[in-house]
């Protein structure tokens, strides 16, 4: 019955157990971080204010009715569908009739500087522009109106304006790349204000109708 | 004599204890970066919607949350089951709107109050109705910068 000393344990291995929990850790955990689309909605309006007139093939029209049944320009469509046309109709690399008009930006100025009070700081951003892509950057007219009806699934709607975004972010990328080299989000902010320019979010949306 | 002050010293191993601290302020690393301050408590079920543009959504201090989805099962008794509004910790209904976004500016500093995001958490199976009404409350108060919120797709 000889008592056996207990032997000390040894604590040498306990960092490297440490470090390896901590990197297991470390690998596993997601953190939680928020993402979504950030959108500004239009400030309220004066009902008595005149409706902005737009010529018929300026706008894009983009309709998703209570089926969930995507139509652009009054054609049943795929969501696949949409950037495709999206960037040919602001583009409108044919001139094709149907399809959005652009105004150059030298253009711009001159109608900016024919008016009663010329606004001193949009011709001064409009030669900014004309500096940093050359004379013949135009702007298409073109607006995309995103119309929808209250059955609408948010989850369609959202995929429909995800597709919108997607190929104004292509074509202000294609901008930038051809330019600076770079793509639209690592330029800097003052660099990102004039591709905007040339390419500004034209998304609008009607109050939601009822459509078959 | 000798014989037994041995037996004792041996008796007790005693395990080193130099490797505690790290342990310890491992422990303290890992809860620290991984701990979000709890937000409100779902009273609704969401499934947000997937999207290849998504953005991080910056400086969290300044979003205010509106959660769109149908009330979870113990709340259905109460509020059914068709999609809810959740502002804070309670269903509102449309009218609420207004009063929650002022009590939300009221919370932060007035220079800030531009500076803030509205996100909405809406599940993907709502029906547009509900939020275009729900946006052209925030419209009315001047509260125009919207987040829908949603997942990153995968790229294909």
């Amino acid at each position: 019955m000889a008592r056996r000393a207990l032997q000390e344990i040894n604590a040498g291995s306990m960092a490297d157990i440490a470090f390896l929990l901590l990197i297991f850790f470390l690998v596993t955990t997601t953190m939680e971080v928020d993402t979504g689309i950030t959108r500004m909605l239009p400030p309220p309006v004066d009902i008595n204010a005149p409706k902005p007139d737009f010529h018929k093939r300026n706008v894009f029209i983009v309709l998703v009715n209570r089926e969930n049944v995507l139509a652009i320009e009054n054609k049943i469509s795929e969501t696949s569908e949409i950037k495709e046309l999206c960037i040919e109709f602001f583009t409108n690399p044919y001139n094709d009739e149907n399809l959005s008009e652009s105004v150059t930006f030298l253009k711009k100025i001159e109608t900016e500087r024919g008016k009663e009070a010329p606004n001193k700081d949009k011709i001064d951003t409009y030669q900014n522009v004309i500096d940093a892509f050359g004379n013949h950057i135009s702007k298409s007219k073109g607006v995309v109106s995103l119309q929808n009806d209250r059955a609408t699934k948010y989850g369609k709607y959202l995929e429909v304006q995800d597709q919108i975004i997607a190929a104004i972010t292509e074509l202000r990328n294609t901008l930038s790349n051809s330019t600076w080299g770079k793509d639209f989000d690592e330029l800097s902010p003052d660099q990102q204000k004039l591709v905007k320019q040339v390419y500004p979010f034209a998304i609008s949306e009607a109050e939601p109708k009822k459509f078959n | 004599m000798s014989k037994f002050s041995k037996k004792t010293k041996s008796g007790s191993p005693q395990i080193s204890t130099a490797s505690l601290p790290d342990i310890v302020f491992m422990l303290l690393f890992f809860f620290m970066v991984s701990t979000t301050m709890k937000e409100e408590d779902y009273k609704v079920t969401i499934k947000l919607p997937t999207a290849t543009q998504v953005k991080k959504v910056e400086d969290k201090s300044l979003v205010s949350y509106i959660y769109i989805g149908a009330p979870t099962e113990k709340w259905q008794e109460q509020y059914g089951s068709k999609p809810v509004l959740q502002l804070n910790d309670q269903i509102a209904n449309i009218g609420g709107v207004q009063q929650y976004i002022e009590q939300e500016r009221a919370k932060r500093k007035e220079k800030d109050v531009p500076k803030m995001t509205y996100s909405l958490k809406v599940d993907e199976n709502t029906e547009m109705g509900l939020i275009v009404d729900v946006k052209e409350e925030l419209r009315n108060v001047q509260a125009l910068r919207i987040n829908y919120a949603s997942k990153r797709a995968d790229k294909k």
